[in-house]
């Protein structure tokens, strides 16, 4: 189990559940790594901000995990976390390795609340 | 904009931060940590940290998070992922802005911004970060099974995660700017007995190039300034860190590497001013070493306040 205060994705159902009961989701899908813990970081300080956006973890290396990484939009990525984001249950983005405070909100203001 | 008063600020959330923060708070100086990335700083980039006296082994984001519980659990307040937009240390009140929204004031501001890893800046290199591209070897080494990659740098990190990375590529080029490594002669040496590594000296990577993932590099010779390409499915850049300290130039006295300078009670050339961690001009960078600066640093600017 990841050591974060988000919403824990532990199998399939569970994930094909949150993406599709809530309009916009973030999760992030990775390990208790460096480039990994700064973006639940980020997704912990947002939960506050943007209660319409449901943000969840998911273990990289449980076999669950599989829905997340062999995504094709998942294909080319070679860095810790995969970061996806669903809105109306539809994959929107997705990104590999650490991001910033300014790049996941961007994301989330543009491709998931059409700001 | 919204104010905020407290004693002390301290600026960075690392080591040398969060201790600053744990003395002040328990010294019931009203005190905060704003942070403009992870708290904890580059501690959390640690995997394993077996030098920590007192403590037999643990993660770097185990520590962190210790740290951080323990400073919040004494009253200081922590604030991270923060973009600080303004800084004004003269006079007796200093000010800092944060998000060009909030404005916290206090009689003593201590800078424990620490660093970050360097980069290339070269064309491709934000296109292709997790995509071919990577600053953790032990994060990312496994997407490389089998896989010819490229180290980037010629310190300790980048010939010791050379040779970790060969347990999982076919093969390893380091390439390095120098005709001669910095690391210590044990690291190279074993790098250098290490059949799936070769190098590539007085190099630099000037461009990645590839459609949706990393596909080949170019390489100057630095002697010769010949340009080759090489093609290739990953680099790992390991090229050692900067200080966090643009913020401060023109109003905190740097060096030439831009690390701010200061006395041995780490005050700054600014009254009330103190600097603690890696920003510090210092030769040792160690989590023990930011864990005394921020003991000194906050103990110090204790003494300003109340004199």
């Amino acid at each position: 189990m990841l050591q974060t205060n988000l919403t824990h994705i532990t199998s399939e159902d569970q994930f094909n559940e949150i993406i599709n009961n809530n309009e916009n989701v973030m999760v992030c899908c990775g390990r208790m790594g460096p480039m990994c813990v700064p973006v639940y970081e980020i997704m912990e300080d947002l939960k506050g901000e943007y209660s319409n956006v449901k943000f969840a973890d998911m273990e990289f290396d449980i076999p669950s995990a599989h829905i997340i990484r062999n995504l094709p939009e998942c294909r080319t990525f070679t860095g810790l976390p995969f970061t996806v984001y669903y809105k109306d249950g539809k994959l929107v983005k997705a990104t590999s390795s650490i991001q910033d405070m300014d790049q996941v909100t961007s994301i989330i203001n543009n491709e998931l609340l059409n700001q | 904009m919204r104010d905020y008063n407290f004693d002390v600020i301290v600026l960075g959330g690392g080591p040398a931060g969060l201790t600053a923060g744990i003395y002040l708070s328990r010294a019931k100086v009203k005190s905060v940590i704003l942070n403009e990335g992870t708290v904890g700083g580059q501690t959390v980039l640690t995997h394993e940290i077996a030098n920590y006296p007192g403590i037999d082994s643990v993660n770097g984001f185990q520590l962190a998070r210790t740290m951080k519980n323990q400073a919040i659990k004494f009253g200081c307040e922590v604030r991270g992922h923060l973009k600080i937009t303004k800084v004004e240390l003269n006079g007796d009140l200093k000010r800092i802005e944060v998000n060009n929204k909030e404005t916290y004031t206090a009689n003593a501001v201590i800078i424990a911004s620490g660093g970050k890893s360097r980069t290339l800046n070269v064309p491709g290199e934000n296109k292709f970060k997790g995509m071919g591209i990577s600053y953790c070897a032990t994060c990312d080494g496994d997407f490389f099974t089998g896989k010819d990659i490229i180290v980037v740098g010629g310190g300790n990190s980048a010939l010791e995660e050379a040779v970790a990375l060969t347990k999982y590529a076919k093969s390893v080029t380091i390439v390095h700017q120098f005709d001669n490594f910095q690391a210590f002669p044990h690291a190279v040496k074993e790098a250098q007995n290490n059949d799936k590594i070769k190098f590539i000296m007085e190099s630099e990577i000037t461009e990645f190039i590839g459609d949706e993932q990393l596909e080949k590099v170019k390489i100057e010779n630095q002697r010769t300034k010949e340009i080759s390409e090489m093609e290739i499915d990953g680099v790992f850049i390991l090229i050692g860190y900067v200080p966090n300290t643009e913020m401060f130039e023109g109003i905190i006295e740097l060096n030439e590497s831009k690390e701010i300078i200061t006395d041995k009670d780490l005050k700054t050339n600014i009254p009330g001013v103190f600097a603690a961690g890696d920003s510090v001009q210092k030769k040792y960078r160690q989590i023990t070493t930011a864990v005394a600066d921020g003991t000194i640093a906050a103990l110090n600017s204790i003494k300003y306040i109340n004199s």
